[in-house]
């Protein structure tokens, strides 16, 4: 499967919820779908997008929040999975597209390639519910369901390390910063009326 | 454990008036009463973490969605966190609150804290975090509401050392 199709095939689902993604391809290729105010690209401090989506869950309990996390990224951060499962926020979902490799840095092979389960660490951390997706439709109806469940949701998408021409974004990350706590804070306000 | 109970309150309650609603804390000796005060406030959600470096994003991700919250932490927690505070807190403009153990200073009997103790202060310096000293109980209140005001002001992160003076009793 490829990311961007893969992408393309929940970006309904994106849409209109808090979206926190990694750096790299999977933040480009989000942004070139259609970048939205609810979408945040932590464009540094790689394994934190699942931290930062734990904060926000914890935050906003009432809003469902979805981090789109990267193999290499998680595996610098697989403490984060212990974390999550400690605390359950019924709020979060947690995607990991796994290409098996650092692609935007040269493509070098993670430990995935040799091996390495990050769906088993998951289920061994202790995230309740933990699933597997290797096709868009597939990952599509995974994530329909782990919304519907209210269940802190692990999903491991196997991808192929295939990313975009170009990463460039037309978003300073400061922008990027301010525009996103409004739009939290707009949600919020407006969750608070319904 | 001689771990001051009355300077530990003193700290939660005015942590507690500076509307602080999430606490991210790994655990160390002179902060097991601050912890449990945590854990026993159902008021307050407290984020037992594996690496200090997590709570920099939840931190960050409380911020963003306009929640106030506070790292604790022994400051070689705060250096295991440093790429996150320069590439996360630093780089998007996240005003942290961290309440940080000063191990390895003036007193320390455990020779592995004392590189620690030595490093602290002049990292702190080196990233230009603004830093308190927590030294006597009257300074408590005053200076946690001063040091989350700066940080909210300036949107930067802010470090307040506990000081052995305050935390052990003996």
């Amino acid at each position: 499967m490829l990311r961007a199709d893969a992408l393309e095939a929940i970006y309904p689902e994106l849409e209109q919820r808090i979206v926190v993604t990694i750096m790299g391809a999977v933040a480009a290729e989000l942004y070139m779908l259609g970048h939205r105010h609810n979408f945040f690209y932590l464009e540094h401090a790689m394994g934190l997008a699942s931290s930062m989506g734990l904060g926000i869950a914890l935050a906003m309990p009432q809003h469902p929040v979805i981090v789109i996390d990267g193999d290499g990224s998680l595996l610098m951060n697989l403490g984060t999975l212990s974390t999550m499962a400690r605390y359950k926020p019924g709020n979060l979902l947690h995607i990991v597209f796994d290409n098996e490799s650092l692609l935007s840095v040269g493509g070098f092979p993670t430990a995935t390639a040799t091996g390495t389960d990050l769906a088993g660490i998951a289920r061994a951390s202790g995230i309740p519910s933990v699933m597997e997706a290797n096709t868009p439709e597939n990952l599509k109806a995974s994530v329909t369901k782990a919304l519907e469940s209210k269940t802190l949701t692990t999903i491991i998408a196997k991808v192929e390390a295939i990313g975009p021409k170009s990463f460039h974004m037309d978003l300073p990350l400061l922008e990027n910063r301010f525009q996103f706590k409004r739009c939290l804070e707009a949600m919020k306000v407006q969750g608070s009326r319904e | 454990m001689p771990v001051s109970v009355t300077n530990s309150r003193l700290i939660y309650d005015a942590l507690k008036a500076c509307d602080v609603k999430i606490m991210s804390a790994l655990p160390e000796t002179w902060l097991v009463h601050l912890i449990r005060m945590a854990d026993e406030d159902p008021d307050m959600t407290l984020v037992r973490l594996a690496k200090e470096e997590e709570g920099i994003g939840i931190s960050a991700g409380a911020h963003l969605a306009g929640v106030n919250s506070a790292l604790l932490m022994q400051n070689h927690g705060f250096l295991a966190a440093i790429n996150p505070i320069v590439s996360l807190a630093l780089l998007y403009k996240i005003p942290l609150v961290m309440l940080i153990s000063y191990r390895g200073h003036m007193g320390e009997k455990d020779p592995w804290q004392t590189q620690g103790g030595l490093a602290t202060e002049p990292i702190l310096r080196a990233l230009n975090i603004p830093t308190w000293h927590l030294t006597s109980s009257g300074d408590i209140y005053r200076r946690l509401k001063d040091a989350q005001t700066l940080a909210h002001a300036s949107l930067h992160p802010v470090a307040v050392l506990l000081s052995r003076e305050l935390m052990w009793e003996d």
